[in-house]
């Protein structure tokens, strides 16, 4: 299989690239080694925005973070990706000096942040009653953001698509060759040639990296526990809270979530496991306290999941994004840990840039640049709303009570381009199963949906692709 | 929007019995309204024997005490509607729903009864640490994959907490040829009845690990073993007794959790301890109008009791509406105190109640030769002496309206173990 473009890696990062890059007229393939898209760092993070004041000035971290922030609203209208500017707050509490505080401002500021400024108590207490007492003073930054990493993910991956980018999923990289001209990827599918490769690969990038070049990366796995809490609690605070580095480490956020819930998190510990997306004992144990630093009254009764995502940590500590000197044509976007999520769009178009110069690609005439997303019945009217069940009786039916999601969410979800194969593709396109019985209820009945209309037998649908199937027999067949 | 005297929120054994007492207490104008596609609730995953021995005197199964109800409430005539996932319910008891033949549309009522049960506490609310893989669900998840739609969840089975549901499923699985390895508890006793533990774990010799948790669950895709492991006094786990089973199945058996979202949309006042509304003695909860019974106001293991409770908030949402709301505002409160858990009800209208009340509660731990001591006031004017109680049963006391009208200034009437 010959293509112009081969991205390995279908994350914010992957993504974002192929959206961009089908705007040229290309052959473009995305290989993924997971059944969908957004399975890798892009589906357990924060979720926010930055607004861009946390990496030094200069860094690529600070140019593409501060880029991609002012992008996001357009994006968010023109692929109808769920998307709130909340604003952040760095709060400072009494015991940490308040030059802290100035020189996060004076950093932004180089970075370019608009609209930072430092609030005092009595106003600081007003926008939020649940800080800690001891918290004194915060950087405000009216433009920081909350997002859907899932639909920011799919909506670039389904826009690609539309516009002519292959994925091909479920198929895992082994190794790459350089080949007379470009490269040849090596899967469990067969092998891929590419005139240009895009290393999009996450904790993996610097294996890929490293077997075209001399000039070795080294990427450590750096994990991040959360809890999510319920819908209940999604007013607990309605900026994004952030904490300056104190003696726990980077410190601990607290944060409402584009679709209403609270979320708490993330720890940092290394791991030398690349899979190691588990949540610890400890991790879980520790999150209550660091978090009372700076938010109080957390309802810790109404946790209703936690999960864990790897940072992709280079040893430079920044991005690494450009062609590898010494293998022309191949391109990293390696080391994209935080602010990964906020630079995807201008990581995107940066790298797409570079890919079309390297082949000198024409832009295409018929590009489609916007997308809608699945129908949110929830938004509508009564009577649009009437309507809607009048064409297509399944938006009448709730199949997850918690999230109230209708059949006819999960029938599209599952037929649009890319469309959901999984318990857990669905649940991360329409929010089945991830209320508070966490699809206790509704996983029997998204089973029967999915079985009905991929179609397969309910023996083959999985939780998340691979082996991870659900039921393995019928009654009395043990 | 069509009117009705009577909506009944919920078609499981409570909603179906307290639309039929409304019905034979006058109610007109009733309308039951249940979001899966039959009635019965609850009961109709439960095959097994064992429901009915006080309603009927004899063993039924789930579904089959179910049906006793079903062919009241068609031989009353009172109108049901499947498929309906009620929506909303507000102070002013506008009721909103949606179908796939209606849409969404509203109603109102005079009267609300909640009987929307409960459900089960998944993983997250757990906190349990390890890989998130396929494999791991809520015991009446499993229940129904295997009684409702015949499939098996797996073959080597870890199930933690002694909840009926877990044990039920103990034996279910390995009835059909699934291998239960062990059944972890958190608490230093067993939450599920007596029976129960007998009948599903001793008769297949199946181990019961009393304060034990599950404290890593290993496997990407689908589950490769689980870690369960000694826990404290605080319920913390020691290091050391970590045990690791190979399996690739979970099941979650701790506990219900009353569904009262709607409740709270209403403005519905909740028990912190029962998750469920608040009532005096005739089931009504802090909203005027809106009455409750079953799972959604506490968690019953006998459905026997529900059916029971349910009639009552029945007959009461029946006077309500055909004779209005109480005039007497004099209240008498009900407080639970050491070893006691919470009472249902928890106010009572010496003006209005009945000749006799049922007030039902649990205990925190168990107790051995101890007594159920009622006071007036702080006074012991009644003492019970009982063998054992535990938490995983419900208790009673009756109070009789005789006796609390030798009481006019009572203010308070608390239960406690001694
Ligand atoms: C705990 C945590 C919190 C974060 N919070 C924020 C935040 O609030 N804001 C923010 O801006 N950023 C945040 N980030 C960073 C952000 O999530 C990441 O930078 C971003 O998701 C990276 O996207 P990606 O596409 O590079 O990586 P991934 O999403 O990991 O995608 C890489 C993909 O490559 C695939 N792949 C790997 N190996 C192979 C192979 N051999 N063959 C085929 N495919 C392969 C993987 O399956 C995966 O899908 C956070 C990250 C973490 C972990
Ligand atoms: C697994 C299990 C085993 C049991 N074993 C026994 C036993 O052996 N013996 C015994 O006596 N008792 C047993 N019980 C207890 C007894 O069955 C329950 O206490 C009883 O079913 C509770 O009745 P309910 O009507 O309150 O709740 P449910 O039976 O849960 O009924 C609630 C109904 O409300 C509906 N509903 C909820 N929300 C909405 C909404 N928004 N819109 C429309 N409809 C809604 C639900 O679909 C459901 O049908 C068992 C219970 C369980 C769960």
């Amino acid at each position: 299989m010959y293509h112009d473009i081969i991205i390995i890696g279908a994350g914010v990062v992957g993504c974002a690239i192929a959206r961009e890059l089908s705007r040229y007229e290309a052959d473009i393939c995305v290989l993924e080694r997971e059944e969908d898209v957004c399975c890798g760092a892009s589906k357990a993070n924060s979720a926010i925005i930055h607004a861009g004041y946390d990496a030094l000035p200069g860094t690529l971290k600070a140019k593409f973070n501060v880029l991609g922030s002012q992008m996001m609203p357009r994006l968010a209208a023109e692929l109808d990706i769920p998307f709130r500017p909340i604003g952040s707050l760095v709060v400072r509490t009494k015991d940490q000096p308040e030059t802290l505080l100035e020189e996060l401002l004076e950093r932004g500021q180089k970075n370019g942040v608009p609209k930072l400024r430092i609030l005092e108590q009595e106003e600081l207490r007003r926008l939020e009653p649940n800080l800690a007492p001891d918290v004194v003073s915060a950087l405000y930054a009216p433009t920081a953001a909350i997002v859907c990493p899932f639909h920011m993910t799919i909506a670039f991956a389904e826009n690609a698509c539309v516009n002519g980018a292959i994925f091909h999923l479920n198929t895992t990289v082994d190794r790459i060759e350089k080949a007379a001209s470009g490269y040849d990827v090596h899967t469990d599918q067969g092998i891929f040639s590419g005139r240009v490769i895009i290393n999009a690969a996450g904790v993996y990038a610097d294996r890929f990296h490293n077997m075209v070049s001399a000039d070795k990366l080294h990427i450590t796995a750096r994990r991040g526990e959360y809890q999510l809490f319920d819908k209940t609690a999604g007013n607990h605070v309605s900026h994004t809270i952030f904490q300056l580095p104190g003696k726990m480490g980077k410190g601990t956020l607290v944060t409402p979530t584009v679709h209403g819930n609270l979320l708490v998190g993330p720890t940092a510990e290394d791991t030398e496991n690349k899979e190691g997306t588990n949540t610890t004992l400890e991790g879980l144990s520790s999150l209550a306290a660091r978090a009372s630093l700076s938010v109080v009254n957390l309802p810790m009764r109404q946790v209703i999941t936690s999960f864990a995502g790897l940072r992709a940590h280079e040893d430079s500590g920044d991005f690494i994004i450009g062609e590898v000197s010494d293998a022309p044509g191949f391109i990293d976007v390696a080391g994209i840990e935080s602010p990964g999520l906020s630079s995807a769009p201008a990581i995107g178009a940066e790298v797409a840039g570079l890919a079309a110069e390297l082949l000198s690609l024409k832009k295409k005439q018929d590009f489609v640049s916007t997308r809608t997303g699945i129908c949110r019945p929830s938004e509508l009217s009564l009577e649009q709303r009437n309507d809607l069940i009048r064409k297509q009786p399944a938006y009448g039916n709730i199949v997850c009570r918690c999230e109230m999601v209708s059949e006819g969410e999960i029938i599209d979800a599952i037929h649009r381009p890319l469309g959901a194969r999984s318990l857990d593709g669905v649940k991360r396109r329409v929010r089945a199963g991830m209320g508070r019985c966490q699809g206790g209820f509704c996983s029997p009945r998204v089973m029967e949906i999915l079985a009905r209309e991929v179609p397969m037998d309910m023996l083959a649908v999985t939780k998340s692709g691979g082996r991870s199937g659900i039921v393995c027999g019928y009654n009395k067949e043990l | 929007m069509e009117n009705y005297d009577l909506i009944v929120i919920g078609g499981g054994p409570a909603g179906l019995a307290a639309a039929a007492a409304a019905r034979e207490n006058g109610v007109e104008n009733i309308l039951v309204l249940e979001r899966d596609k039959e009635p019965g609730g609850i009961l109709n995953q439960c095959i097994h024997n064992g429901f009915g021995l006080h309603t009927f005197q004899e063993e039924l199964t789930g579904p089959e005490y179910a049906a006793r109800f079903i062919e009241k409430v068609e031989k009353l005539d009172i109108p049901y509607l499947l498929n309906t996932m009620v929506m909303d319910i507000t102070e002013d008891k506008i009721v909103t729903a949606m179908n796939r033949e209606k849409g969404m549309f509203q109603l109102s009522a005079k009267a609300i009864i909640l009987a929307m049960g409960c459900r089960e506490r998944s993983r997250g609310a757990l906190n349990i640490p390890g890989y998130r893989p396929a494999g791991i669900f809520s015991a009446g998840t499993a229940q129904r994959l295997v009684n409702m739609e015949g499939y098996m969840p797996g073959k080597e089975v870890v199930i933690l907490g002694s909840g009926d549901i877990g044990l039920i499923m103990a034996r279910r699985l390995t009835l059909e040829g699934a291998k239960v390895k062990v059944v972890a508890e958190l608490m230093p006793y067993s939450g599920g009845l007596k029976r129960n533990i007998v009948q599903c774990l001793n008769d297949f010799d199946i181990p019961l690990k009393l304060s034990h948790t599950v404290v890593d669950i290993d496997g990407k895709d689908r589950v490769k073993s689980v870690t369960i492991a000694e826990v404290d006094a605080d319920g913390k786990p020691i290091p050391g007794t970590e045990e690791s089973y190979c399996c690739d199945t979970l099941l979650l058996s701790c506990g219900l959790i009353p569904e009262n979202e709607l409740s709270k949309n209403a403005g519905v006042a909740l028990n912190p301890v029962t998750s469920g509304p608040i009532v005096n003695d005739a089931l009504e909860t802090s909203v005027e109008g809106i009455f409750a019974c079953g799972n959604v106001l506490h968690v019953h293991d006998l459905v026997d009791y529900v059916t029971e409770e349910a009639s009552n908030a029945g007959r009461h949402a029946a006077a309500y509406i055909l004779k209005g709301a109480a005039t007497d505002t004099r209240r008498i409160s009900i407080t639970p105190a050491d070893g006691v858990r919470y009472t249902v009800p928890s106010c009572i209208r010496p003006g209005h109640m009945e000749e006799t009340l049922t007030v039902r509660f649990r205990v925190g731990a168990i107790y051995k030769n101890s007594s159920i001591v009622t006071c007036f006031d702080g006074e012991p004017v009644n003492r019970r002496r009982r063998p054992v109680m535990a938490p995983g049963e419900m208790e009673s006391i009756v109070l009789e309206r005789k006796t609390l009208e030798k009481y006019p200034d009572l203010k308070e009437i608390t239960i406690r173990i001694e």
